[in-house]
């Protein structure tokens, strides 16, 4: 048993030296994303404080209300003064949750505004991007080392691929202190974007144009996945967003204008 | 004449024996027993499938399943426990329960009860097959969402078939469990002094009734669109695959209470009896109860905050969800009040009851967070969802299931279970159901989707947590066959009321209990 202990908190150990012990949602990049986080943790706290009073009282009364302590029962069996209060304490601390979430989902709902839009279509088992005012279109999906090290029995040790599954071939390119809009839509099966981040999740279904917006505040590049089953491949469909200053974004932009125009003349 | 009264008597208790008594059976008592055993096959099926998952997610990489399968997995898993497992365990206490609670002889429609029953093993027989039709069972969640759905293979119309089986099955038994507990009450049982977990039942079944039709037009709708050349939900005809959403979620919401209610009677029931106290504030747990059924008809949309709904759709659905919270709380305080000054022991029942009030409570906190809709644009389709319905279903549902079963099986039996071997049951049964569930909130924060055969290497540790937690839970329940097979061997000598602090009718009749519950009505006042 020792042993087995031993070799348990070792393998733990181990798995440790590469992967993290994240148990919170990251920190966003964007308005939308932070205030999500933040309002996240006021509901957390929330409920850590009701769960310690509600807790509290029944521990209390579990440790000293028990029979081998020779406690009597009391006959007490209804009040309606204290179903009162719990019904009307409850709902007044709804009531203040439902406020900033509210103004919250007035904030995320306003694409107005937007200086660029990006339209993103969900394909089973990719996606693909078109930037509609600047002509840009391509299609994203997982890249290559991350395909082979995934299929069954492939022997290779997926530890070693880099961000392994979280990968693409063609990463979105994003301006920062910019609002984009994004449309999402799909062509065959119900999915749904998401990179943390950024933004939360929403889904693209066929037939319809959902919208969402971002304004990433911090260059850098961001992951997420596909959240929406959408058949064999669902866990295998990442997107990453690489978010850049407003020139180099118009330098990426041009430089794959041109491509796009060579490819039309091929 | 007393020689041929007694003859008669004879006919009446004449019944074949073997394999044909269950069979033909109509006695509550036989039914309620089918059905517990039936549920508890499909408890370890569904089980083994979710062992089959935490495997395979063990570690990142794919090692033992492909996608394909994976995914055939948590569709099944999910259809197995729901109307396989927990659905019939709660008809199965019903049926044994209620007529002993009302001071009744039977259930009022016994024929009709027989057959409620003896759908559900064809229904489950044909939806398991489908796992060796060469392409595969269902795959596309058990939600079936369209258009996914539509490109199953062959076994979407049987899918479709069992479902609707299952959902006669359950709408027979909730006219039964109505019929009975309207009519058969003993005299001076007025509706406010029945026992709670009649009460809740009562509610269960209307739920049921109201809900099971809804899911019965959009599965045929499935089958039309798959099969007979209409769009109801296909964009490309002019369908809305968004409609299908919500009309599955119509009936998926109260389905959820469905699921729940019967526990809140079963935790209502044992709660005083081992506190030694009346259960304090009957009045307003009927009240909510009532509240959280008429609630599950108008919150349905929160499932699918993320599909873009107009803002006020947004905020009304999040509005009604929170509301919830007021019933669900009122239910949480009561119980605490019941055993505040109280005089509690702590036998196996009770302690699973206990558990249940804590880890209920938690997967309701996480309901409340998954309420708030700019929170669920995170966490919607995430481990944190896999974590909050498993926290209210299995130290829910299960755990009141569970609690029941030692509670009354000196009543079924005449025959006392090992207290010992209970409590390492539930010592084993709670510690590895954190285990397995807790970490899973931790990934879904960190960002890891649902039902993904295969994750990025970050979710590694917590994921072996849960895998871990996942077979000690599967293995802990090997202890409860044994303890309940070593019961069944006992003597017996379980005591007519086999709890200082029970009460209620049942526990007026002999342990065991009759076959034919109170032959005469008992008076109540």
């Amino acid at each position: 048993m020792n042993r087995l202990s031993a070799l348990l908190i070792a393998s733990l150990a181990s798995v440790s030296s590469f992967a993290d012990w994240e148990v919170n949602m990251p920190r966003g990049v964007s308005p939308t994303a932070n205030a999500a986080y933040d309002l996240h943790m006021l509901i957390f706290y929330i409920t850590v404080v009701i769960g310690v009073i509600v807790f509290g009282v029944m521990f209390y009364s579990i440790f000293h209300h028990r029979k081998s302590k020779g406690a009597k029962p009391a006959s007490f069996h209804e009040s309606t003064t204290v179903e009162v209060i719990w019904t009307v304490i409850p709902f007044v601390i709804l009531v203040g949750m439902a406020i900033p979430a509210t103004k919250t989902l007035i904030m995320m709902e306003d694409t107005r505004d937007s200086e660029i839009t990006l339209k993103v279509t969900g394909y089973q088992w990719m996606w693909k991007y078109d930037y509609v005012e600047d002509n840009v279109s391509f299609f994203s999906k997982l890249d290559n080392k991350s395909n082979e090290a995934r299929q069954l029995g492939s022997k290779i040790d997926v530890k070693k691929v880099d961000n392994y599954l979280l990968n693409v071939d063609n990463e979105v390119v994003l301006p920062t202190d910019t609002k984009v809009r994004i449309l999402l839509t799909a062509s065959d099966v119900i999915h749904a974007w998401w990179v943390p981040e950024i933004t939360g999740k929403k889904d693209a279904i066929p037939g319809y144009i959902n919208e969402l917006w971002v304004d990433i505040k911090k260059p850098g590049v961001y992951r997420g996945q596909c959240t929406e089953l959408c058949g064999k491949d669902h866990g295998f469909m990442p997107i990453v967003v690489r978010a850049v200053p407003k020139q180099e974004y118009v330098k990426w932009v041009s430089l794959n204008q041109k491509n796009r125009v060579a490819d039309k003349s091929e | 004449m007393s020689t041929n009264i007694d003859h008669i008597k004879e006919e009446h208790h004449h019944q074949p024996s073997g394999l044909m008594r269950w069979i033909t059976t109509t006695n509550h008592k036989d039914i309620g027993s089918l059905y517990l055993w039936f549920s508890l096959l499909m408890f370890f099926i569904g089980g083994f499938m979710a062992l089959i998952i935490r495997a395979e997610l063990f570690q990142p990489g794919l090692q033992l399943v492909v996608p394909g399968f994976f995914n055939q997995m948590t569709t099944m898993h999910a259809l197995i426990m729901i109307f396989g497992a927990l659905m019939p365990a709660f008809v199965g206490l019903a049926n044994w329960q209620l007529p002993m609670m009302i001071g009744a002889p039977d259930m009022a429609l016994p024929r009709l009860n027989n057959w409620s029953f003896w759908i559900l093993p064809f229904a489950f027989t044909m939806l398991l097959s489908t796992l060796f039709f060469e392409s595969g069972g269902p795959a596309a969640g058990w939600t079936l969402y369209p258009p996914l759905s539509l490109q199953g293979g062959n076994s979407m119309p049987f899918v479709i078939f069992s479902l609707h089986l299952l959902g006669a099955s359950s709408i027979l038994g909730a006219i039964n469990v109505i019929a009975t507990i309207l009519n058969m009450r003993a005299p001076g049982m007025t509706l406010m002094k029945m026992p709670i977990f009649v009460w809740t039942w009562l509610i269960t079944a209307f739920l049921l009734i109201a809900a099971m039709p809804v899911l019965a037009g959009a599965i045929t709708m499935l089958l039309t669109d798959r099969f007979y050349g209409t769009s109801f939900f296909t964009a490309a005809g002019g369908g809305d695959p968004v409609l299908f959403q919500h009309i599955f979620w119509f009936f998926g919401h109260p389905e959820v209470y469905i699921l729940i209610l019967p526990a809140f009677g079963i935790i209502s029931t044992i709660i005083p009896a081992f506190s030694r106290k009346k259960l304090f504030g009957y009045d307003s747990m009927v009240y909510a109860t009532a509240s959280i059924a008429l609630l599950s008809f108008i919150v349905w949309a929160h499932h699918m905050f993320t599909v873009g709904m107009p803002l006020a759709g947004e905020i009304f659905f999040m509005f009604t969800t929170m509301l919830i919270a007021v019933p669900t709380g009122v239910k949480v305080f009561n119980w605490v009040a019941t055993m505040w000054r109280g005089s509690m022991t702590f036998e196996t029942p009770m302690l699973f009851s206990l558990a249940f009030i804590i880890l209920f409570t938690i997967g309701g906190f996480s309901g409340l967070m998954l309420a708030i809709t700019p929170a669920d644009f995170q966490y919607h389709d995430t481990y944190f969802v896999v974590a909050h319905f498993h926290y209210v279903l299995v130290p829910g549902a299960i755990f009141a299931v569970i609690a029941a079963v030692y509670y009354w099986l000196p009543k079924w039996t005449g025959k006392m279970y090992n207290e010992t071997l209970g409590k390492v049951h539930f010592w084993m049964t709670t510690v590895f159901v954190n285990i397995t569930f807790f970490p899973m909130h931790f990934v879904g924060l960190a960002g890891m989707p649902r039902r993904i055969p295969d994750y990025a290497v970050q979710f590694t540790d917590f994921n072996m947590i849960a895998s871990i937690g996942a077979f000690g839970f599967g293995l802990s329940q090997l202890l409860f066959v044994y303890i309940l097979f070593q019961t069944l061997r006992q003597p017996v000598t379980a005591a007519d009321k086999s709890w200082e602090g029970a009460e209620g009718l049942e526990w007026t009749l002999p342990s065991p209990a009759p076959y034919h519950s109170f032959d005469t009505p008992p008076k109540v006042d």
